[in-house]
């Protein structure tokens, strides 16, 4: 023991080298847990000295956590997040407006629309049913064709879906629903679609997940799972639902008062820069700046026209409403009947 | 005669000269006991402020508590209550019989069938729900067998509970059973009474109140877990997931707080039964009871056999689906073995790193709590500190048993993370877990430390004192070295119980700091069920080692030690 002082002296040497060598951003995203290492890798290769500290959840807890934090915020950028929430995020005035480098050269209406723009959008993704053929041959099951069809009986029991309160898929579902179906008869579908739902889960990846091992014959989800399962070896259709597909943009912005701006600027320029724009695209068929994307496997090349016109800043305005009428509805009385 | 003189010493310590060295203890003890109020009593208090606030912090009275009026509570609680109660029903006469066969027969194999059922002790609580999947599930191997019925919603999460809280109710009862005087069944075969009545006569009385004990231990374990109803509730909504889902998905800490701040009554009934029931108790036994030696009885003998064979074959069979998934390729269209959900790294949950902080947590914890127990018991029992912080000592040392780990993972972060604290700094820390996790499970390394120092005469001291030998002498060249044993159990308890604990922690951890058993739920909440599974697996391996290496360790000290016993 008697190193002690000269063993704590050395660990307080390490840690205080650790701290000063880099930069690191705390970057909260809702990005997929296979998707964030392709980007930080790319992202740290062209920025070194500036390391990204990723904190993950579902987009409702992301988008909870935020808000929580609104008077002490812990992150410095936020990064593959719902456009949605961070409109809400701009509303509340929690992000700082910055137009990243090369922002003219996205397509406009997948950015911020004032100047500077508060966030600068990366890439689409949209709704996808995951539909397990194996299981649907066992149990006699039709293929569904529209978001109508799921309303069968004979589908009871056998669709998943993700939760909208804590899932940004399950949360453009439902806000599709509404403009599809209008407010009345979104709800009335939505009614309907809960008699056949087996349960409501917390991401919008489980859903297809369950149905690519057949847990669930049928789950609710979004492109890229269903593509990446489907090219896993998973006995899984995708089926977009004739009615049109609902969507979000997963977008960049800059928290208001991070102490590390000039590193957070460099990630929001490299969000809307062309490498990273090449790597979205390996994971997205739709992505901000044109002529990047290519035709991804298993997704039909007309994808971008089977997105509903939606207008995102509504969704943002009435989250709040939906998400507490849709909680009323199927949450707290969720007991199967 | 020692007593007599313990409390001569006692009464007269006081005008007793002070010391160096009882100066030294006494100011220690101060330590002890300010450990426990800030790291348990403020952040208890904490909470109650909390529940008080609404969203956004501002005072709103009482308003958080009329969630508890509220048809959907009524409905939750409801639900929990069911699932409880069920699970408690199954698992009482479950373990009771495990505890009969082990104590009252002589079957074969009696120590290999003990370690068997300890085996959920080394897995988080999630485990179970996700081998329940694998085995009952749509897809399940023996789906079948729940015909029309499925296994998301209650009969998943009793089944699940009985795995998580078998070993707890059978230490107990193992335990109640241990204290038996064979001169009463000797007395009640004399009077002709069969085995039937005697049970009912004789056996039964005397473990009433372990019978008790464990069942209200159950009810709590049961109300206060939300791993196993994570994974398999479905859409039967219960408290404890509630709460969760309020604080983490929500990040509404008035509600979430004010179901917490209720989940402290069964806890706190049970801990105020068994206080009372551990009193009755010690008086059962008198110093002329004679130990019970189970003789053979084929018929039972070989009815305990069985029953223990088919008891460890469904905990083995339990534990063995998640391993087995874990190593499987693609469930259930491709069964090649493969390593693929050992990839953590390109998952949720926080990949390796979580396993490698789980390991830090778990041997801090052991390390820290073992010391932090050890010595706040020894001031306790053997030294002349002072009356107030070895009273308050002793009682908030015994308090952790009766708050939820969920407890007092919010009031953690209400306490820690308030801007005004000074200890803030420690927020988000491993530091601040290793902490946490001691103080979550300090009551049982407790009470084992105390068990361990009431067997050493407190001679030793008294000698020690009047030759002037400071006691940090008598500690470690008396003290310690007997108690070796017990502090190496108190530090593989720690070690284990943070390995596997989720409840607490799911509130404190970070990205830097991410956990094994909390990235087992992350990543089945992403619906990486196989990925689950390979975590809990590693965790379980993890444990077993250690509990492996602390077998040996203690074997070798009990050798080097304790040889004096022997004579």
């Amino acid at each position: 023991m008697k190193n002690l002082p000269r063993v704590l002296a050395g660990l307080i040497a390490l840690w205080g080298a650790a701290a000063y060598a880099d930069t690191t951003l705390t970057v909260y995203t809702a990005l997929e847990a296979d998707q964030v290492k392709a980007y930080q890798d790319k992202f740290e290769q062209e920025n070194p000295g500036i390391h990204i500290k990723w904190v993950r959840d579902s987009t409702g807890v992301i988008t909870a956590k935020l808000l929580a934090e609104k008077n002490n915020p812990q992150a410095d950028v936020v990064m593959g997040v719902a456009a949605s929430s961070l409109l809400i995020l701009d509303k509340e005035g929690m992000l700082s407006p910055y137009a990243p480098k090369g922002v003219d050269k996205l397509t406009k209406s997948y950015v911020d629309s004032k100047n500077p723009p508060a966030w600068a959008g990366m890439d689409v993704w949209g709704a996808t049913i995951c539909f397990n053929t194996v299981e649907a041959a066992k149990q006699g099951l039709k293929k569904p064709e529209s978001w109508k069809d799921l309303l069968k009986p004979e589908y009871k029991g056998k669709i998943v879906m993700p939760n909208p309160a804590s899932s940004g898929t399950g949360y453009f579902d439902v806000s599709a629903w509404l403009k599809i179906f209008g407010e009345k008869g979104g709800w009335e579908y939505m009614d309907g679609l809960h008699q056949n739902i087996a349960q409501y889960e917390h991401s919008g990846s489980k859903p297809c997940k369950q149905a690519a091992t057949g847990e669930y014959p049928i789950g609710i989800s979004f492109e890229y799972r269903a593509a990446s399962l489907k090219k896993g070896g998973a006995p899984i259709d995708l089926v977009f639902p004739k009615e049109g597909l609902g969507w979000d943009l997963e977008a960049t912005g800059i928290m208001k008062g991070t102490k590390n701006l000039d590193a957070a600027k460099k990630l929001a320029d490299w969000s809307a820069s062309h490498s990273a724009n090449e790597l979205y695209e390996k994971n997205f068929a739709v992505v901000a700046m044109p002529g990047v994307a290519k035709p991804i496997e298993f997704i039909p090349g007309n994808y971008e026209q089977m997105l509903i016109k939606q207008d995102l800043s509504w969704s943002a305005a009435n989250r709040d409403r939906i998400l507490a009428e849709w909680t009323k509805r199927y949450d707290s009385k969720s007991e199967p009947k | 005669m020692t007593a007599a003189l313990n409390a001569v010493v006692r009464k007269t310590g006081a005008r007793l000269p002070q010391s160096g060295s009882d100066r030294v203890a006494g100011a220690l003890s101060w330590l002890s006991m300010l450990f426990l109020l800030v790291f348990l009593g403020l952040p208890l208090v904490a909470i109650l402020g909390k529940a008080l606030q609404d969203k956004s912090g501002g005072y709103v009275g009482l308003s958080n508590f009329a969630g508890l009026f509220d048809a959907h509570f009524t409905y939750l609680l409801g639900n929990s209550v069911t699932v409880s109660l069920a699970s408690t029903a199954i698992v009482i006469p479950l373990a009771y019989g495990f505890a009969a066969a082990l104590m009252r027969s002589q079957m074969p194999g009696k120590s290999v069938f003990r370690m068997l059922a300890l085996i959920p002790l080394l897995a988080p609580s999630l485990l179970p729900g996700i081998s329940l999947v694998y085995l009952f599930g749509n897809q399940g191997v023996l789906k079948s067998w729940m015909g029309e019925g499925s296994i998301y919603g209650p009969i998943g999460i009793v089944l699940g509970e009985v795995f998580y809280t078998f070993p707890h109710a059978l230490m107990i009862l193992l335990t109640a059973l241990s204290l038996a005087d064979a001169r009463l069944y000797e007395a009640a075969t004399s009077l002709g009474a069969g085995r039937v009545r005697q049970f009912f006569t004789v056996t039964l009385p005397s473990v009433r109140y372990g019978l008790i004990s464990a069942a209200m231990l159950v009810f709590t374990l049961v109300i206060t877990d939300f791993g196993v109803p994570k994974i398999v509730g479905g859409r039967y909504d219960i408290l404890a997931v509630e709460i969760y889902k309020q604080v983490i998905g929500q990040q509404h800490f008035g509600l979430g707080s004010v179901y917490g701040l209720f989940l402290l009554l069964p806890a706190v009934l049970s801990w105020l039964v068994d206080r009372f029931v551990q009193r009755k108790q010690k008086a059962l036994l008198s110093a002329r009871a004679q130990p019970l030696l189970p003789r053979r009885h084929w018929p039972s003998d070989t009815l305990a056999t069985l029953f223990c064979v088919l008891v460890c074959g469904w905990l083995i069979g339990m534990l063995g689906m998640s391993v087995a998934a874990a190593f499987i390729k693609q469930w259930p269209y491709n069964l090649a073995p493969g390593l693929a959900h050992f990839d953590f790294d390109n998952m949720d949950g926080g990949g390796w790193l979580a396993w490698r902080n789980s390991l830090k947590l778990a041997l801090g914890t052991a390390l820290v709590g073992g010391v932090l127990v050890f010595m706040g018991a020894y001031w306790v029992e053997k030294t002349r500190a002072g009356v107030l912080p070895r009273a308050v000592t002793g009682f908030l040392a015994v308090l952790p048993m009766a708050v939820p780990g969920m407890v007092l993972g919010l009031g953690y972060i209400f306490f820690f993370n308030a801007p005004g604290n000074p200890l803030n700094a420690l927020y988000g820390t491993m530091a601040l877990l290793v902490l946490c996790t001691t103080v979550h499970y300090y009551s049982t390394a407790h009470l084992t430390a105390v068990t361990a120092l009431k067997q050493l005469d407190g001679e030793f001291e008294h000698v020690a004192a009047s030759l002037k030998v400071p006691f940090w002498t008598t500690l470690r060249r008396v003290t310690l070295p007997i108690c070796l044993p017990a502090a190496l159990e108190i530090a593989r308890y720690f070690f284990v119980s943070a390995m596997t604990t989720v409840s607490a922690v799911i509130f404190l951890y970070t990205p830097d700091t991410v956990l094994s058993s909390v990235a087992v739920l992350n990543m089945d909440d992403a619906g990486d069920t196989a990925a689950a599974a390979a975590m809990a697996t590693v965790v379980v391996a993890t444990s077993a080692l250690i509990c492996l290496v602390f077998g040996g360790a203690s074997w070798l000290a009990l050798r080097r030690t304790q040889g004096w016993r022997k004579h």
